[in-house]
């Protein structure tokens, strides 16, 4: 259906990419399709290209072959600033190498809606301050930003890329190397902000339960190349999870979360 | 505010520090004529250009301290440490000892000289960076730089050993350091390239704030490093050859006073950098004003002074940071 196309937020089409051109292809005639209101799940084993592709539909990384999609006009078309008005990446570390504090973090999320020499006004510290609230970081605004926990600093980062007022979020790995309980608080914010706020997200993961309870979609990335792709319930199988990871896992239903589970069993080979 | 107050008061206080004694009073009381004005004299001739000569080349390392830090991500870079200083010093060297010394259209040879070697060292740092985006550390970064400055310190030398005694004595006393300006129109032309890096450097704060937090973070939110960082790293280095070219390759104060300046009004580059500027200013005109008045009247060089107070305080963040 043409109608399908417009939906579309944001798409790959055709897409190819090597970070040099004498060595092989990071990702491989990767074609998919973001919707406007999903969570799009990007799986796949280390070295697949997840982050690479996240890259490539951000537009700080221009693709090999192919083409990325916004809105209906290539991501290339598109001025920087522009393109940083509308899609929003929280990397999957940020180290801030001077002593900022979390509002000051927080309001480098405007930079694309300010001239160069304007001064954020009352208006950008309202959204920041929203931002700050949105993920229950208010407490932490004056707090230097170097003496955050893990899980504090991606809340904060997730709120300075709120600020940046986009109707996309990127995020690589937003729950890696965080405790079980800053992996929920992670979980639980951006299922909010999806509901609440109608962000269209992308997410790269290694949390196949997180996927399981947060994602509409699942993409499937293996060498570079999508190996399945639809709906989370279609997609998260038994024969897909030993394709992926080479991995035997029992994926079930679970009752209670009210989502499929994935139970890693053994090696598969 | 609380800076621009300090060199202010400091521009106008330290001229009247030296074995001469003059007084404030005498200096602006209008009913002498300038002429007949001693004190006017030795304040507005002897001793003003020599301060702001101060202000400039303080201003000067500090912002670019203050740059290159942010660029790298890394707290130790400065134009010492990356060898841009002494880039610059090989320039100027060159030009003294071999005496193409020669006004060209009005120009002295050294600043364009020193211009030069700074561009020519920063070059080789901008190259490793390149390297670095393929996974090389800033420690590597700096570490590079050390031997670079190393390398281009020992051509100085030699340089040096080729040229005749007098010229020696010229640029040695030279390479320590020295405000000595003989009149306003050794300020006027480092001011030039200064004016115009400062300009450029002044539109970059937010940006340099967004690429300490990383490229990638830099370039979500809409800014073109590439650009930026061209325009970064080239007033830097041309704010470290004009100020090399003014003062000699005064050391520690690229790297001193953006820290301090941190410390006080945090990490936002719209404070830090006029911070920085108006503290580095201050700081060299009290360093020049120990080093001219605490040796007895020969003096010593400033850039001896800047080395005894920041080669500690180096140690200090260097241990602080990676204990």
């Amino acid at each position: 259906m043409p109608g399908d196309i417009v939906s579309d937020t944001l798409a790959a089409r055709g897409v190819a990419f090597a970070y040099d051109a004498r060595e092989r292809l990071v990702l491989d005639d990767v074609t998919l399709s973001v919707p406007r209101g999903a969570v799009v799940g990007l799986l796949g084993p280390n070295g697949s290209g997840k982050t690479t592709m996240l890259r490539l539909l951000s537009g700080t990384l221009a693709p090999l072959r192919g083409q990325v999609m916004l809105d209906g006009a290539p991501v290339a078309s598109i001025g920087r600033r522009e393109l940083a008005r509308r899609i929003a990446v929280v990397p999957q570390e940020t180290h801030a190498a001077f002593d900022f504090s979390a509002l000051e973090i927080v309001l480098m999320g405007r930079y694309p809606h300010l001239g160069a020499f304007e001064l954020e006004g009352a208006g950008d510290l309202a959204i920041a301050r929203d931002a700050l609230a949105a993920t229950g970081t208010s407490a932490l605004e004056p707090r230097r930003f170097a003496t955050l926990s893990g899980g504090e600093k991606q809340r904060v980062v997730i709120a300075s890329a709120l600020a940046q007022a986009s109707d996309v979020l990127l995020l690589d790995e937003p729950t890696a190397s965080l405790d079980l309980g800053f992996q929920l608080d992670i979980a639980m914010l951006l299922a909010r902000l999806n509901h609440e706020r109608g962000v269209t997200m992308v997410v790269s993961t290694h949390d196949l339960n997180l996927a399981a309870s947060l994602c509409t979609t699942l993409v499937l990335l293996k060498g570079g190349r999508v190996i399945a792709a639809g709906p989370t319930r279609g997609v998260l199988t038994r024969d897909n999870v030993r394709a992926l990871y080479g991995v035997d896992a029992d994926v079930v239903d679970h009752p209670r979360a009210g989502h499929l589970t994935v139970v890693p069993l053994a090696r598969a080979d | 505010m609380g800076f621009g107050a300090l060199a202010a008061a400091i521009c106008l206080l330290a001229p009247l520090v030296g074995t001469t004694h003059i007084s404030l009073a005498h200096v602006f009381d209008r009913t002498i004529p300038f002429a007949d004005n001693v004190d006017a004299q030795v304040f507005f001739i002897a001793r003003l250009p020599r301060v702001l000569a101060a202000v400039l080349v303080g201003a000067s390392f500090a912002v670019a301290g203050v740059v290159f830090q942010a660029f790298l991500r890394n707290p130790l870079a400065s134009p010492d440490t990356l060898g841009v200083s002494t880039g610059a010093t090989l320039g100027a060297v060159v030009v003294i000892t071999f005496r193409i010394d020669t006004a060209i259209l009005g120009v002295s040879a050294v600043p364009v000289a020193s211009f030069a070697g700074s561009a020519g060292a920063l070059g080789v740092v901008y190259l490793m960076s390149i390297a670095r985006r393929r996974g090389t550390s800033s420690t590597v970064l700096l570490l590079a730089g050390v031997a670079l400055s190393a390398f281009l310190g020992a051509v100085s030398r030699l340089v040096q050993v080729i040229g005749d005694y007098t010229d020696v004595f010229r640029s040695m006393r030279w390479m320590m350091g020295s405000l000595d300006v003989g009149s306003y129109t050794d300020i006027v032309v480092p001011l030039v390239p200064m004016t115009i890096a400062l300009a450029a450097v002044a539109a970059l704060p937010r940006v340099l704030d967004l690429v300490s937090l990383g490229e990638p973070a830099a370039e979500s939110r809409g800014v073109d490093v590439r650009r930026a960082e061209r325009i970064a790293l080239v007033s830097a280095s041309l704010l470290t050859g004009s100020a090399v070219s003014l003062g000699g390759p005064i050391p520690f104060v690229g790297i001193i006073v953006p820290h301090i300046v941190r410390l006080i009004v945090g990490a936002d580059h719209r404070l830090v950098l006029p911070a920085a500027a108006l503290f580095g200013g201050s700081f060299l005109v009290v360093c020049d004003l120990v080093a001219r008045t605490a040796f007895g009247p020969a003096g010593m060089p400033v850039g001896a002074v800047t080395a005894l107070i920041g080669g500690p305080f180096f140690l200090w963040l260097l241990f602080r940071r990676f204990r």
